[in-house]
Formats: C-alpha cells, structure tokens, sequence
C-alpha cells in the first residue's frame, strides 16, 4: 500500500486551473460507460483494490455474467478485489514507478482534478513515452487514452473522460449513490418527530407560562 | 409495579436518584439559546460511544491493516459507512457544542463563585476531549494521522534534558509507527473515554450541588419559598428533559445533513488528504490537523524557537489551553453574566473570539509571513484576554443585578 502513490516522488503536481468535471453520480449510464472505460483502459496497470467486481455488478446493475465475460480481465471470482495482473517488477522497469491504485484517488485529489489531469496530455518527445501532463508535471503515465481522443469528437472525448471520473469518484465512496437518498428520509423522519417534540413540549411548558410553575413572588 | 418498585428502594436509592437529579432538581426558569449544549454534549457522548464500540469489532490497529480496515468498514461492513461518518462527524460536533458551552460559561460568568471546580472539571474534560480526538484521528492511518501524529509527538521530544528519552518510551519506537498506534488505539478505546466518562459524572454531580447558573447571573437558592424550592426554578424534568428533547432532534436534523449530504464537510470534517495511507517516506506540503485543534497549533508556530530549541512552542500552547483553569481567580468583577457586566469586559471578550477564530483559521494555512504575524498578534490578543483580565474586569461600573431572574 505504502507504494501505491509513489507515483508522486518523481511527478509534481502543478497548480493549474482545474476544469470542472460536472460528473452526476445518479447518471447510471454514465458510470456504466466510466466503468467500461476503466475495465477497458486503465484496469491494466492500476488497481482499484478496495473494490470489488460483485459491488459494481450490483450497484451499477450490470448482470454478473456482463462482467465477467467483459469486464473482468484477470480470471478469479466475481467477488474478487479489482487488483491489476501486472507484475510489480515489470510496471516499475516500464514506467519508472509502480502505477498508483486508484481505489481513492477521487476522495483525495477531487474530481475536478481527475477530468483535467485525464484531458492533460501534450507531446513532449523528452519524456519516455513522448507525453507530458499540465497537471501532473514529468508524469510517468503513457497517454493511455489516445486512442479514445484520435477517433472521437472532441465532445464525445470529454463526455468519456467524465465518464471514468464519475466512475472512480463512485469507487471512492460507492455509498455515495445512496447516502443522499437514505438522508432525505432520515431527515424527513426527523422533522416529523421535531413537530411531535415540539407540541410535546408546548404542553408541559404550560405548566411553566399559566401553570403551576407560572413566575411566583 | 409500586411493589417491585418498593422491593427496589429499599436496596439502591432509586428514587432518590432520580429525584435529586431531575424531578426535584431545579433550574433557573430564564434558561436561553446558550444553556443546550450541556445535555446536547452528553449525547454525543453516547453517539461516540455507541458507534466507537462497533467500529472497535473491525477496525484493526496495526500500520499495516489499518488503513484498509476503515475502508473495509466503510464498504464491506453492513452500514458501516454510516457508523464511521456519524463517529467522524460526531467528534467535530462535540467541538461545536463544547466550544459553544464554554462560550457560555465566559458569557454569563458560569466559572465564577460557587461554580470554580465545576468549571476546572470542565476545563479538564476538554483537554481529555482533545487527546481522545487526536489519538482518534491517528488511527484510519492515512498521510495526516500518521504526520499530524508525527508532529505532535515531537513536542514531547522538544522538552529540555529528557525529552528524546521519553518520546521514545511514549512511542516505544523511534518514530510513530505500529508501537504508537497500538498505543493510541488503547488509549483512545478504553482509557481516555473511562476517564472521560467518570469526570463527565463528577460534572453533573458538582452541577448539581451548585446549581446552575443562568443569563442574569442570579443565584436562584437565595429566594426559596416556605418548602425550599427556590422561586425562579423549575423542576428539570420534565420541563427542561422535554425541551432538551426538542433541541436534541434538530441537533440530529443538523448532524444528519452532514453525515447525508457532507461527510468530509469540504475537508473540515474528514481532510482529503487522510485518504492516502500513511507513507514514513513522503512528507506532504502541508501538514494542518483538524479544525478544532488549531487554534493551538497556530500557538505552537507563533512562538520562535529560542536557543536552537522548539520548546517555547510547545509551552505557550499548553499554556494557550491550562491558562483557562485560573479563569475563576483572574476575573475580578464582581458580577457574573455580561448583561450587567461593565462595558471593557464586552471588547475584551469580543477581541478574545475574533482572536481564538483568527488562529483556528491560520492553523489551517501554510505558513507565509503575513499569516506568520497575524499569528503572533492572535497569540498576543489571546494571552491579553486572560492576563490582562484581573486589570480590566475592575474598570468601570457593573450595572444593578435584580434580585431575581428576568423572564
């Protein structure tokens, strides 16, 4: 774990303006399309190891056996924690770096930070995979999404990117498509009970204003 | 029922109990806004308890599990987020309510004759407060618990002569690592809260032979009528345990907004940085702990270090927090709440809250020079309050006191 975000020894995170990512976390089709982006894009070399392939089964309702014929890469169970095959040996003889696990990455760095960091990329032939990033200074991530940028829109390009940063704020917390639904009818609960409270009190504290507890001399 | 009641009596003083403390215990009639948070701190109390002990049978002390532990809970545990987000917003709730009942105490002169150990009791509860919190706030293990510990830590190894010796018996280790935090998970789950626990009781019962004070500063027990009930009081239960009720429930609408809607609460609650595990070898930009502990933090870097040693630091800021216990001896005013208070006592303590909030503020911030001397001057507004305070409580004319509670 303590290497999941070495990442950043030899990259410096730079102040620039951060894009707003506007992701909607209640948008099932686009934490869908995020999570098979993710699967498809980034699953090879980073781990989102706090997750597992049955929660997002369930909580994007996506059928188990969806996932395991088209998003799950690396065999095992359905149940499994979502841990990239890559050997470590060999991802730090490529990049340079152990590529970091992504369980939290959007809790941490913010979603605005995600989209612009994965809309960041420009040709820098210094750099070993000829790419450098304005947010993440001498990054040693290949532009893995270039494929996705060459044959899209612009638009559609972005739509993809705040996709996948919908997708990973809903792996940093996955409660979040819920907790808000759950808190309206705890709330809603509550102000039923605040009213009982109150007349409850209204009525002992007669005692008090005309009662036997009224001001005495 | 009256006669297993009666079987009771005679066998523990149930009765007794529960009439000295609440159906016969009385409390000024003129209670305000600032009298609710006493009761309101000793239910979150029982939220962090309550939700403490089942966060206790999966978290994990240990630098290796720890971190994932949490996160365990915060997805594989049935509900479990929600008992971690009511504990992580519970201890910044027990910040509000404390800072607000203390706030009280300074306005209606709730420290003063008869009520000094009260208050000491009080002042005490707070300081354990704090320590369980940053002992609590080290254990999910994340960058800011392990190099907010780190910090801390390193004050007790600042102190002159024995210093490093005893950092390292404190930490058993020479760095905060799997010793220490085993050591703060049994400190922060069983000994603070039992000790927390036992004066919270020593608290009440103190409250209770005195008696509680109220905005006019009036002490009811010299007006009783001809049963000895004093005339401005009222029956605790069930006038003020319904009331408490009330103000408990949109306590809970608020708490739960946060827990719902906010859990981080923008990274006050919960800091964006502790969602990285702790890393010895990566120290961040900015090390800032949580909000209700820097105002003394801010303390601890206005004071230069003198003759190469961090030391000063270290003694203003628990001098920033023990100087309160001599609160009831430097006030020399003759009357309690500021109602009829003379006019300096108002500005000073206005000048002591913009003070406190200004250094809770920087706190948070890196150091810069301009912040550097806003903290300095905050530091020196703080001191002003109480060292200058036996000066300016004697100024000026208190007004008349009524002889009995208004409203």
């Amino acid at each position: 774990m303590s290497a999941f975000f070495s990442l950043q020894v030899l990259a410096v995170s730079t102040k620039i303006p951060l894009e707003k990512a506007n992701t909607d976390i209640n948008n099932l089709n686009s934490l869908q399309n995020g999570a098979k982006l993710f699967m498809n894009y980034c699953s090879g070399c980073h781990s989102i190891s706090f997750m597992r392939y049955s929660r997002i089964a369930t909580d994007l309702n996506i059928e188990d056996k969806y996932v395991k014929e088209n998003l799950m890469f690396t065999g095992g169970k359905i149940g499994d924690n979502i841990i990239t095959n890559m050997p470590k040996e060999y991802a730090i003889n490529l990049f340079g770096a152990l590529p970091p696990d992504l369980s939290l990455v959007a809790r941490y760095r913010g979603n605005d930070w995600v989209y612009t960091y994965l809309n960041s990329f420009y040709p820098d032939n210094s750099k070993k995979f000829g790419v450098n990033n304005y947010v993440l200074d001498g990054v040693s991530m290949p532009d893995a999404l270039w494929s996705l940028k060459a044959n899209q829109t612009e638009d559609e390009f972005k739509q993809d990117i705040r996709d996948i940063t919908n997708f990973l704020d809903y792996v940093a917390e996955p409660v979040k498509l819920v907790r808000s639904k759950i808190g309206i009818k705890v709330i809603g609960f509550l102000l039923v009970l605040l009213i009982l409270a109150y007349l409850m009190k209204r009525e002992y504290w007669k005692d008090v204003k005309y009662g036997i507890w009224r001001k005495r001399d | 029922m009256n006669k297993k009641l009666n079987w009771l009596n005679k066998r523990f003083p149930l009765y007794k109990v529960w009439n000295e403390h609440l159906a016969e215990y009385y409390a000024p009639r003129n209670f305000n806004f600032w009298y609710f948070f006493g009761s309101l701190a000793l239910m979150v109390l029982v939220i962090q308890i309550l939700t403490g002990i089942f966060l206790t049978m999966h978290y994990k002390p240990g630098v290796g599990q720890a971190f994932a532990s949490v996160e365990y809970i915060m997805r594989d545990i049935e509900w479990g987020w929600l008992i971690r987000y009511m504990h992580s917003t519970g201890a910044s709730a027990f910040f509000v309510i404390i800072y607000l009942h203390m706030y009280r105490a300074l306005l209606y002169g709730s420290y003063k004759n008869p009520r000094e150990l009260l208050w000491i009791i009080g002042v005490l509860l707070y300081i354990l407060l704090m320590a369980e919190a940053f002992m609590g706030y080290a254990l999910p293990w994340g960058q800011m618990s392990f190099w907010g510990a780190q910090v801390i830590m390193s004050l007790f190894g600042s102190i002159p002569i024995i210093g490093p010796d005893l950092l390292v018996w404190i930490l058993g280790d020479y760095t905060v690592g799997d010793a220490a935090l085993n050591r703060f998970f049994a400190l922060h789950v069983i000994a603070i809260p039992l000790v927390l626990v036992a004066l919270v009781f020593i608290h009440l019962v103190a409250l209770h032979k005195v008696g509680s004070n109220n905005p006019d500063g009036v002490e009811i027990k010299n007006n009783k009528d001809k049963s000895g009930i004093p005339k401005d009081g009222i029956p605790f239960h069930p006038y003020y345990s319904v009331k408490d009720v009330v103000v408990l429930v949109i306590f809970l609408i608020i708490f739960a907004s946060v827990i719902f809607f906010a859990p981080a609460m923008k990274g006050y609650f919960l800091e964006y940085a502790n969602f990285v595990e702790a890393n010895p070898l990566k120290t961040p930009e900015h090390i800032a702990p949580l909000w209700y502990l820097t105002p003394f933090y801010s303390v601890l870097r206005a004071v230069p270090p003198m003759f190469g040693s961090q030391f000063p630091g270290v003694f203003f800021m628990f001098a920033s927090i023990f100087i309160l216990i001599f609160l009831p001896w430097l006030d020399r005013s003759p009357v309690k709440s500021i109602r009829y208070r003379s006019k300096p006592y108002t500005w000073a303590l206005a000048i002591f809250v913009i003070s406190f909030i200004m250094l809770g503020w920087l706190g948070m911030q890196p150091v810069t020079p301009l912040n550097s001397i806003l903290a300095k001057i905050g530091t020196i507004l703080y001191f002003a309050f109480f060292i200058l305070m036996p000066w300016y409580t004697s100024l000026g004319n208190p007004k008349d006191v009524p002889k009995r509670t208004k409203g």
